[in-house]
């Protein structure tokens, strides 16, 4: 039980950062005045100016997800040639050439989807101007993004017989002059604090021991950092991510830094609370969040734990897995940090997903095969709950014989059908596209583990699935076994992923606008003794039914054929 | 329920049954199949297994050809099972449309004017005028001639005479109504039967349009739209069977990386298996059935987008008259004016009543035998019945005359014979009315005597009722043309939410405008023909048979039996025919873990790469996960599908009889049908499997 106390003060201190951020935001979202706004509301004021922005004139969800996807694709643009010009661009002490055509389409593809998949050594590919303009931008773009679709679906629940959701360059800018931007201003000087560097200089260099002159590649990391986590973006400003000394160096940056990942997605249930005049159901969606991270948190610890029967067999003092694993942070603090990162769609990694044992590494895949809905992505966790919400409460609905109802609003086949659409497109995704990894040699080549004599292993296997998982989820943490990008084949993984990447953000924010803009128009029932309650225990035993049952049936083949076959290998 | 109930259908009844079996081989066409998306992929799927399986027998290349034998057989049996429960759900409702449709083919008309013409009616009290033509030829407008002993050919309204009509083919109820020319008792429905005199009647629409043959073709199936729960829930199972279907397809790819192959066989059992087939093929059935239920307790409806609408309702509004309380009133008190005896009051108003044979009558006469007062009828003394002129009824005993009645016209009476109105009658009839009773004024020749108090009372059970409803969240109305201090007394009495008094036709309208507003969904009940707007602004609007055309045409139900309180029973199947949906795709659902459990260990076994261990099926680290312990691979496989298909055939009773329904709140209804129909469905098939595959070993089947 020891083991878990980390995790209980984890749990404890999220509460307590999610309610006054969650209802900070709310009065954020609707425009209202607050401390911040009476400092920094001439720049809003300005900002609105000065880019032609009219406050008051809302979107409806086809003109809101037309300036999310302008902007999105706009900046991608933007970014994909910074990548391309680094080397004629400043801030390059280390003098980097301008970075691979299919590489920056996928790395600018990855940050801005929010999924920060980084086939790329960051240090080693990226000049300081490429991490701070063309990547870090993105973080916050794109947790904003993520955020504005979240309040545009909440909204879209809240109002009753409007046509609109909002403004959409409103509230990108209030989500980031009052919430993204002074958190990761106050964040990232207490990362400095813990240790985390920031500069501007090229690399340290020193005269080792035995004489030759070694040296360590510097830069802007707190900055970035603060972004990475809070934004649930993941892309390390080092290759080794959250397992280097200088993005991570304390247990007490190790717990913030977790903490940070959950704490948007988390408020957000607050917000939901709030804006829905329904507190108890944004308790009831954390509820269900919390349930589901719990087993995943359980299930990696115990696996870890209990560590590999063949390294046992063969006499190894320790029994733990600590294989691929910071011994700074221990099995504990790798595996909440693990469930946290692929639970929202994070991929800032403290341990190496692929060293995990086959059903500890199950954990990641199955957290971002669900949707990534523990908590989430910031905005994408959010509404992809919701979606789940919608399904549920439509087949409870039919089950209490009723016209389904969420939140006073029936529940019709237009939302079942983009809810639908929501659900089918990541399922495609990772499956059809990890058929196509498999099947072809380019796809085949990225592959590290194999069994004896070069036999296919289901190891291997999992490295391909976990690759497209990560990318379709927007996730970005890897099993890092898998060679992404390589000389010999520097389209097929940059393409394929960068295609998964898009898949799986744009086409699911346009169904859940879809779906946000037809809630908006409906009228409002008043809830009576026949229609379901969403506030209570049934409604949370519900919705983890549907996630799961949804979920598993899914990709359970998949997984038997990766980790759970190779667990019963590993057992035999 | 309703007092008489169609004739019901034993489930396997063999007139049903066989040509059901039939239908079932005719419904393979495809491009009826593609109607229904989950079904429709698992024939594709049967077809592509036997397709492969025949040509790998002319090519000699066949395996394990028993195995596979079987494996087509049920594969097909899981749609033929499927065609069969639509098949059945049809079959039922044609039964009951060949009932209603008997009433219609036989009868003749006699058509006394053509719809368009100007042409006078023919005067009447002959048969030989206009012309005899089958009633299937009759045309909106036409006027025809119906006598006594002669069948109604179509809906229609009255347009002279009065006549005792039998409804009881469409209500079941024996006694004959009365039916009569203006007001609101001046409609009839075609294939009832005229009991005494003649009618004019107007035809209400072309054949094949009236409520009869709407039902005929709702019952039937083939003017059955899908309601829009349908629709949505054939998303979610369309939506589910792509998933699986790209689920089970990658596993191939994902076999020949392990260097290995499943074999077309073995997947498309596995898609058969995981898709929602049970709800799937149960799905239309199940909508069948409901409007089969409905015409069981004789309501007719016009689409199937009512009865789901009737499952919704927030609000009942209900007439209190004939509704809540009985419509006849009955007797409560004896008030005599000053100067006159109760006694002599009482003897008077039961003699006045003691021939008539009205519920008012009979009750005056109650109420005095209660008090201990029996009179005798004179002798000689003749029976005046209540007319509408005259407004009141007594008896002639000799020169003197006996009246209770209304209050104008009894006094008017007694005026004419220079009789004197005593001071304090106009206030004993302020009272009664005011307390929202009936005042009946009793005189004896030139003498007012005093009033009989007639008081409406709340029917036995009604408060259970609203009990019952309030638990399934719906509020109770009552509409009611009493003042708002009576509309509250009887409001109290009967139990109901709220109530509406002083109701006018645009109150009404307006109550039902301000509810919809609110977002609730409305249901009322209504006969006259000034509650037709109201009928066509309710959500559900039931229209009573006994009621007036234009009630009818604007209600989107016809209540056969006339019994405003039928509303609570088509609510109960609304919500029992969504209740069914749910449970059967949460079932279905639930189902597929153990199907995974026991297919997907089997597949793989034959792959080298997941081999442990040197040998058979059992050395495969893939058998480890067949938990079921079940016989051999291929056992594992049939035993799964077998399931499948056989599970479709169990819930067919299911599927037509509907959940089991009581009025719960919605989270324990929920709980209940989660752990019934959710657990449930995980657990059963694990059971069911297994026993399914201990009988394939042990006939060596597989």
């Amino acid at each position: 039980m020891r083991v878990f106390v980390l995790d209980l003060v984890f749990f404890a201190v999220l509460v307590l950062v999610a309610v006054p951020l969650g209802r900070f935001m709310t009065r954020v979202f609707a425009g209202e005045n607050h401390t911040s706004r009476k400092i920094l509301g001439i720049l809003e004021r300005g900002i609105y100016r000065a880019a032609g922005v009219e406050q008051d004139k809302e979107h409806t969800w086809r003109a809101y997800a037309g300036a999310m996807l302008a902007f999105s694709l706009l900046t991608q643009l933007v970014t994909y040639a910074v990548l391309r010009l680094q080397h004629k661009l400043p801030f390059n002490p280390t003098k980097l050439d301008a970075v691979a055509p299919w590489l920056a389409f996928n790395t600018s593809v990855s940050f801005t989807t929010n999924t920060n998949w980084q086939s790329y050594g960051g240090e080693t590919t990226l000049s300081y101007a490429s991490q701070a303009v063309g990547l870090t931008s993105h973080n916050f773009f794109s947790a904003g993004v993520g955020m504005c679709v979240a309040i545009a679906l909440i909204r879209g629940l809240a109002r009753s017989q409007r046509d609109t959701l909002g403004n959409f360059w409103v509230d990108l800018v209030r989500v980031h002059l009052y919430v993204l931007l002074p958190i990761c201003l106050f964040y990232a000087l207490f990362l400095v604090s813990q240790g985390v560097i920031q500069t501007w200089e090229g690399p340290a260099s020193w005269a080792a021991l035995d004489g030759s002159t070694q040296s360590v590649l510097r830069g802007p990391v707190a900055s970035q950092e603060a972004i990475k986590m809070l934004g649930t973006n993941g892309g390390g400003y080092f290759n080794a991510n959250s397992a280097h000394p200088w993005e991570n160096p304390t247990p007490l940056s190790n717990f913030v830094q977790m903490l940070s990942i959950w704490a948007i997605p988390a408020a957000l249930c607050v917000t939901l609370g709030d804006m829905v005049k329904s507190p108890k159901h944004g308790w009831a969606v954390f509820g269900a969040m919390t349930f589901i991270a719990v087993l995943g948190i359980v299930a990696a610890t115990w696996f870890e734990t209990k560590g590999n029967p063949v390294l046992a067999r063969a006499g190894a003092a320790v029994a733990t897995n600590l294989e691929g694993k910071e011994v700074r942070f221990g099995v504990p603090d790798s595996a909440l940090f693990t469930v946290v990162t692929t639970g929202a769609s994070c991929g800032a990694v403290n341990a190496m997903h692929d060293s995990y044992t086959p059903l500890g590494g199950l954990v990641p895949l199955l957290n971002m095969q669900l949707g990534e809905i523990v908590f989430g992505g910031v905005g994408a966790g959010m509404y992809g709950i919701l979606v789940y919400v919608i399904l549920a409460v439509f087949l409870a609905g039919l089950m209490v014989g009723r016209t389904p109802e969420y939140l006073g609003k029936k529940i019709d086949s237009r939302d079942v059908r983009f809810a639908s659409i929501y659900v089918l497109i990541p399922a495609f995704s990772i499956l059809l596209f990890t058929a196509a990894g498999l099947l072809t040699e380019a796809g085949r080549s990225g592959i590290m583990n194999a069994g004896p004599d070069g036999a296919p292993h289901p190891h291997g296997f999992s490295e391909v699935l976990y690759a497209y998982t990560s990318a379709t989820a927007n996730n970005g943490s890897a099993f890092a076994g898998l060679t992404a990008f390589s000389t010999q084949h520097p389209v097929f993984y940059s393409l394929t992923l960068g295609l998964a990447m898009h898949v799986g953000r744009f086409p699911l924010i346009i169904a859940v606008l879809a779906i946000a803009g037809n809630m908006a128009k409906k009228k409002l029932v008043p809830a009576g003794a026949g229609s379901f309650p969403v506030d209570n225990t049934l409604f949370v035993g519900l919705l983890v039914g549907v996630i799961l049952i949804v979920g598993a049936l899914t990709f359970f083949p998949a997984l038997a054929i990766g980790p759970i076959v190779e667990h019963i290998q590993m057992t035999r | 329920m309703a007092k008489n109930h169609r004739k019901q259908h034993s489930l396997w009844d063999p007139t049903i049954l066989r040509p059901a079996i039939a239908e079932s081989f005719k419904k393979l066409d495809p491009r009826t199949m593609a109607k229904n998306p989950v079904m429709f992929v698992v024939e594709v799927g049967s077809l592509l297994v036997t397709v492969l399986f025949v040509r790998d027998v002319l090519r000699g290349t066949a395996t394990d050809v028993r195995f596979s034998v079987q494996l087509i057989v049920w594969l097909w049996f899981t749609v033929l099972f499927a065609n069969f429960a639509e098949a059945m759900a049809e079959g039922r409702g044609k039964a009951q449309a060949d009932t209603l449709r008997k009433m219609r083919t036989t009868t003749m008309a006699r058509r006394i004017r053509r719809s368009g013409e100007e042409t006078p009616i023919l005067t009447i009290g002959f048969d030989d005028g206009g012309e005899e033509i089958p009633a299937t030829e009759l045309r909106r407008g036409d006027v025809v001639y119906v006598k006594a002993g002669q069948m109604i050919p179509a809906d229609g309204e009255i347009l002279e005479g009065i006549a005792s009509v039998d409804e009881s083919a469409i209500t079941g109820e024996s006694a004959p109504v009365v039916r009569e020319a203006g007001g609101d008792r001046s409609a009839v429905t075609g294939g009832t039967r005229v009991q005494s005199d003649w009618l004019k009647i107007q035809i209400g629409q072309d054949p094949g349009a009236g409520f009869i043959d709407r039902m005929i073709a709702l019952v039937e199936g083939a003017e059955r739209q899908k309601t829009p729960n349908e629709i949505a829930l054939t998303i979610l199972l369309a939506a589910l069977t792509l998933i699986f279907l790209v689920a089970v397809a990658t596993l191939e790819p994902y076999a020949r990386f392990f260097k290995g192959s499943l074999g077309i066989a073995a997947l498309v059992a596995l898609l058969v298996c995981l898709i929602p087939t049970t709800i799937g093929g149960l799905l239309s059935a199940i909508g069948i059935a409901g409007m089969d239920r409905l015409v069981q307790h004789n309501v007719l409806a016009t689409s199937g987008r009512a009865v789901e609408a009737a499952g919704d309702i927030d609000v009942l509004m209900l007439d209190k008259t004939g509704t809540i309380t009985y419509g006849n009133r009955q007797a409560f008190q004896f008030l005599p004016v000053a100067g006159v005896e109760e006694q002599e009051l009482t003897e008077i108003a039961t003699l006045a009543s003691l021939a008539d044979e009205t519920p008012e009558g009979k009750s005056i006469v109650a109420l005095a035998t209660e008090r201990g007062i029996m009179p005798k009828l004179p002798e000689g003394a003749t029976f005046v019945a209540f007319t509408a002129t005259t407004r009141m009824s007594g008896i002639d005993a000799g020169e003197r005359l006996l009246r209770k009645g209304a209050g104008d016209t009894v006094t008017a009476l007694v005026r004419s014979k220079k009789g004197v109105i005593p001071a304090d009658l106009q206030g004993l009839v302020a009272r009664v009315a005011n307390e929202g009773g009936t005042p009946l004024v009793v005189a004896d020749g030139d003498r007012v005597l005093g009033v009989v108090y007639l008081k409406d009372t709340v029917k036995p059970g009604m408060k259970e009722r609203f009990e019952r409803l309030r638990a399934m969240g719906i509020k109770t109305v009552m509409i009611t043309g009493d003042n708002p201090l009576t509309a509250k007394k009887i409001a109290a009495e009967a139990g109901v939410d709220d109530f509406l008094a002083e109701a006018t036709p645009e109150a009404k309208l307006a109550y039902i405008h301000q509810m919809q507003e609110g977002g609730r969904l409305v249901a009322m009940t209504g006969d006259g023909t000034n509650d037709a707007p109201a009928l066509a602004r309710a959500d559900v609007g039931v229209a009573m048979n006994t009621g007036t055309q234009a009630a009818k045409e604007a209600g989107n139900m016809v209540d056969l039996d006339s019994d405003p309180t039928k509303l609570i029973e088509i609510v109960e199947i609304g919500k029992q025919l969504l209740m069914t949906r749910g449970a059967l795709t949460t079932f279905s659902i639930a189902n597929d873990v153990a199907k995974y459990f026991s297919i997907l260990p089997a597949m793989f076994t034959g792959i080298v790469a997941f081999q442990v261990a040197q040998g058979g099926p059992r050395s495969s680290a893939f058998w480890a996960l067949n938990i079921m312990r079940l016989g051999s691979p291929t056992s594992a496989i049939l035993s799964a599908v077998i399931f499948n298909a056989l599970v479709i055939v169990a819930l067919i009773p299911l599927a037509l009889r509907g959940v089991f329904y009581r009025p719960l709140g919605a989270a324990a209804l929920l709980r209940r049908n989660l752990l019934v129909y959710g657990l449930g469905g995980v657990v059963a098939p694990f059971v069911a499997i297994k026993a399914i595959d201990l009988v394939v070993n042990a006939l060596h089947l597989a």
